[in-house]
C-alpha cells in the first residue's frame, strides 16, 4: 500500500526519531511511504487553545497536502483525534463547499500508526527485538479519543524480547493538555509527580505511548527526577530488531 | 458572599493562583484523593454490573435533550400541573428576584427561622445569606452542608460539600460551632463517624420538630403531573419535606421532565453515579398539597438566573442537561488535586468550568474553561453524555473572542498564537524555524538536557527538563535521504 506519512510539527521538530522509526516499520512491512512535503500541522495548538479562526487555514493546508492519498498514518493519537473530530466542523464553519467536501473524503483515511497496524493492516507482529523491561503509557487521547484499547499492548506483547510490566494508575491523565502544561503549571506539575511516580515503581527501563508529546512531558519530569528511565514513542520500539538481523 | 453574578465568589483569584494554594495543602490532597478514589470505585463497581448502562445512559441524554428543545412548553406544563394540585408558581429570572420571592414567602408566614433540604439552587442564588439580611435563619440540615455551615465555610463538591474537611476538622467545628446555632455537641465528642453523625442527629432533630418552614431544591418535577422529586441519603430532607407547614422549592428551569416514567431512567442513573449506590436511601415525591398530610402551601420558585441564555448556545446548552450528580468531579485529575474552592464557584470541577462561565459570562469566569487537561474522563463517566471537553474547547474559543473585543491590540497570547500560525501557514517557513530551533536549543543546552529557564519559559522548565532539539528535523531528514537532488 502507498501510505503518506503525517509527522506531525511536534515530531518533525522535536522527535524525528518517531517519523523515521514509522517509515521503518511500514517499510518492513512492504509498503511504499510518502511524505508530502507541503503538510506542517494539524492546527490542534491552536483549536485547543481557543483559537479557531488561525487554525482554518491549516485544515485547508492538510486537506491539500494529502489529497487523493488511500491512507494517512500518524504516530500522534492527539493529532489524529484532532484531525478526525475536529476537521470537519472547522471546514464547516469556515470554508467553501470544495473543501468541506475534500475533508470529509479524506478523514475516514487518516489513521492512528497503531490502529493502522492492527485494524487495516491486519498485523499486530512486525518482526521487532527489543529486550527491555518497558511499561505504556495510555495517552487520554489514545484511551478515550481514538478508543486504541489494547491495540498498543497486542503490539508490544508481540515484540521478542520484550518484558510489559503494568502501569498503576495507567489511565490517569499525565497533566500535560497541550497549553494547559503552561497555563496551569502548578497542577500540571502535580499531575505529573503523581505520574512519575507510578512510572518509576514499575522499574520499567522504558515508558511508551503513542503520542510524544505526553512522552516529553513526563520524560522531562523523570529526567529532572535523574529517574533513570527512557521515553520511546511506541514506533520506536516497533522499528527495533536484533544486531545481525536475528530473531 | 456572592457579588451580581449570583454563583460566583467575590475575590476568588483566577484559577491557576487558587489551584496554588490548594496544592500547597498536603492534608487537603489526602482528603481529596483518598475521597475521590473511594468513590470512583464504588460508582465503576455498581455501572460496571448493568448489561444497559450504555442504553440508560443514552435514554437520559436523549430525554434531557428533547426536553431542553421544547422548554417552554414543558415549563407552562408543570406550572398547570403544579397549580391545578394546590400549589404556586413563581418564576425568578435572576438570582435577586428569586431571593426576594423566597424572603417575602417566608415573612408572609410570620416565622423567623427555615430548614433547608440540601440544594445546589440556592447556594447558586445565595439565598442563606439573603435570608440573613432579611433577620431570617436558614439551617442546613444535610450533614456536609451543616459542616460547612456551621465552619462558616463554602461547599467544594457538588454532592459533598465538605469534602475538603477530615474527621478531626469536622469534630473541631462541632465542639466549637454547634452551640451558638443550638443543641451544642456532646461532653467528650470523639472523632470517630458514627459519633460525629449522632452529634449532627441530635443537633438537629430540635430544628426538624420545631420549623414550622423548610426550603428545598429539586433533582426532578414532572410536567404531567407537577410532583416534585428530591433524592437524598441521610432522612433530613424527608424531616423538612413533611414536617413544616410551609415548603418552598426552588428549582432550575432545566429540572423539568415531560412524564412520571421518565423518572425510571433517572432514579437509575443518579444514585449509580453518584454515591455509587444502586438505589439511594431516600427518594419524596410530592404533588401539591395533600390536606392533613404534610405542608399545607407549596410553593415552586423556578429559577432562570443565566440558563435562557446558556440555551442559546447550541453547543454548550448540552451542560444545562446536569443531573447534579459529581461522577465528572471525582473522576477528574484536576480537581482531585486542586479541589472544589479554586473554581471560584458553587459549581466546581469539569461542569462546573463549563457550567458557570455560561451562567455567569463567559468574561467573568474566563479562566475555567481552560482549568482541563481535555483527559475526557469527565465525558465518560457523565451519566446524560454531555460532551464536557466539547464544551470546554468551544467555551474556550467563546473567551478568545471575548478578549478580542474588549481590546485593541492583542496580548501577549494572541500574538504567539498568530506568529504561530503564520510558521505553520508554509513548509518552508516551519523549516527555517527549525533550523532556528536547533541553535538556540544548543546554546540553552547543558549535558545534552535544557533545565530550568528564565522568564516565560519558567512555567514550563521549572518542572520538566526538555530535550535539545535534534540539528536535523524529519522534513530535512527525509530530503537528504529520500529525494536526494
Amino acid at each position: 500500500m502507498r501510505v503518506a506519512l503525517f509527522i506531525t510539527c511536534f515530531n518533525d521538530t522535536l522527535l524525528p526519531g518517531t517519523g523515521r522509526a514509522v517509515v521503518e516499520v511500514l517499510e518492513r512491512l512492504g509498503h511504499t511511504v510518502d511524505f508530502p512535503a507541503a503538510q506542517t500541522c494539524c492546527g490542534q495548538m491552536h483549536v485547543n487553545t481557543g483559537y479557531r479562526a488561525e487554525a482554518a487555514p491549516l485544515v485547508r493546508r492538510f486537506a491539500e497536502a494529502f489529497a487523493g492519498y488511500e491512507a494517512v498514518v500518524t504516530p500522534s493519537a492527539s493529532c489524529a483525534g484532532l484531525v478526525r473530530g475536529t476537521h470537519p466542523a472547522l471546514a464547516e464553519r469556515y470554508g467553501t463547499a470544495a473543501l468541506r467536501r475534500q475533508v470529509a473524503e479524506l478523514v475516514p483515511r487518516v489513521h492512528e500508526f497503531t490502529e493502522f497496524l492492527t485494524d487495516v493492516l491486519g498485523v499486530t507482529e512486525v518482526g521487532a527485538y527489543f529486550p527491555h523491561r518497558v511499561a505504556y503509557h495510555p495517552t487520554c487521547h489514545s484511551l478515550r479519543g481514538l478508543r486504541l484499547a489494547d491495540r498498543p499492548y497486542r503490539l508490544l506483547r508481540a515484540v521478542d524480547g520484550l518484558d510489559l510490566v503494568d502501569l498503576e494508575r495507567a489511565d490517569s491523565c499525565c497533566g500535560f493538555g497541550g497549553t494547559f502544561a503552561v497555563k496551569n503549571p502548578d497542577t500540571s506539575a502535580a499531575m505529573l509527580a503523581d505520574k512519575a511516580r507510578d512510572v518509576l515503581a514499575t522499574g520499567a527501563e522504558v515508558l511508551c505511548a503513542a503520542d510524544t508529546s505526553c512522552l516529553l512531558h513526563i520524560g522531562g519530569g523523570l529526567d529532572r527526577r535523574r529517574g533513570g528511565v527512557r521515553t520511546l514513542h511506541l514506533a520506536e520500539i516497533l522499528a527495533a530488531t536484533a544486531p545481525g538481523g536475528r530473531r | 458572599m456572592t457579588d451580581h453574578h449570583g454563583l460566583v465568589w467575590l475575590g476568588t483569584p483566577a484559577f491557576p493562583a487558587a489551584a496554588r494554594a490548594a496544592l500547597a495543602d498536603p492534608v487537603l490532597r489526602g482528603n481529596l484523593r483518598k475521597a475521590t478514589g473511594t468513590i470512583r470505585d464504588k460508582r465503576l463497581a455498581v455501572t460496571g454490573e448493568l448489561d444497559d448502562w450504555e442504553q440508560l445512559r443514552a435514554a437520559g441524554a436523549a430525554l434531557k435533550r428533547r426536553t431542553l428543545r421544547h422548554l417552554d412548553h414543558y415549563l407552562e406544563q408543570l406550572e398547570r400541573s403544579v397549580t391545578a394540585a394546590g400549589g404556586t408558581v413563581h418564576w425568578a429570572a435572576d438570582a435577586a428576584e428569586a431571593n426576594r420571592i423566597v424572603t417575602d414567602l417566608v415573612r408572609a408566614t410570620g416565622e423567623r427561622e427555615v430548614v433547608k433540604v440540601k440544594s445546589m439552587a440556592t447556594q447558586e442564588i445565595g439565598l442563606n445569606e439573603a435570608l440573613a439580611e432579611a433577620g431570617i435563619r436558614a439551617y442546613e440540615t444535610d450533614l456536609a452542608e451543616l459542616i460547612v455551615q456551621l465552619g462558616d465555610d463554602r461547599p467544594s463538591h457538588i454532592l459533598v460539600p465538605a469534602i475538603h474537611r477530615g474527621r478531626a476538622e469536622i469534630r473541631e467545628i462541632f465542639v466549637r460551632e454547634m452551640a451558638r446555632w443550638g443543641r451544642p455537641a456532646p461532653d467528650g465528642l470523639t472523632d470517630d463517624p458514627r459519633a460525629l453523625a449522632e452529634a449532627a442527629r441530635l443537633h438537629l432533630r430540635e430544628k426538624f420538630l420545631t420549623a414550622k418552614v423548610a426550603v428545598s431544591g429539586a433533582n426532578f418535577a414532572i410536567a404531567a403531573t407537577g410532583t416534585v422529586a428530591v433524592v437524598e441519603s441521610e432522612g433530613n430532607g424527608r424531616m423538612c419535606l413533611t414536617l413544616p407547614q410551609t415548603l418552598i422549592t426552588v428549582m432550575g428551569i432545566e429540572k423539568v421532565l415531560p412524564d412520571f416514567a421518565d423518572l425510571e431512567v433517572f432514579l437509575q442513573l443518579l444514585p449509580r453515579s453518584s454515591t455509587g449506590e444502586r438505589m439511594n436511601p431516600y427518594t419524596s415525591m410530592w404533588t401539591g398539597t395533600t390536606p392533613g398530610d404534610g405542608p399545607g402551601a407549596f410553593h415552586l420558585v423556578l429559577l432562570d438566573n443565566g440558563r435562557t441564555a446558556t440555551l442559546r448556545d447550541t453547543v454548550g446548552r448540552q451542560a444545562l442537561a446536569c443531573i447534579r450528580c459529581s461522577a465528572c468531579l471525582n473522576v477528574c485529575p484536576v480537581y482531585e488535586r486542586t479541589g472544589g474552592h479554586a473554581y471560584g464557584s458553587v459549581y466546581p470541577g469539569p461542569i462546573g468550568a463549563v457550567l458557570t462561565p455560561q451562567l455567569v459570562g463567559v468574561e467573568h469566569a474566563a479562566s475555567l474553561p481552560f482549568a482541563s487537561t481535555l483527559c475526557g474522563a469527565c465525558y465518560d463517566a457523565c451519566p446524560v453524555r454531555i460532551d464536557i471537553p466539547e464544551v470546554l474547547v468551544h467555551l474556550r474559543a467563546r473567551v478568545v473572542e471575548a478578549r478580542r473585543r474588549g481590546r485593541r491590540t492583542p496580548g501577549a497570547e494572541a500574538l504567539a498564537m498568530k506568529a504561530a500560525a503564520l510558521v505553520l501557514a508554509s513548509p518552508q517557513r516551519l523549516a527555517a524555524a527549525q533550523r532556528a530551533a536547533a541553535l538556540g536549543g544548543r546554546a540553552l543546552a547543558r549535558r545534552g538536557r535544557i533545565g530550568r529557564l528564565p522568564g516565560p519559559l519558567r512555567a514550563w522548565s521549572d518542572h520538566r527538563d526538555s530535550p535539545v532539539p535534534p540539528a536535523e528535523s524529519f522534513r530535512a531528514w527525509w530530503r537528504r535521504t529520500r529525494e536526494p537532488s
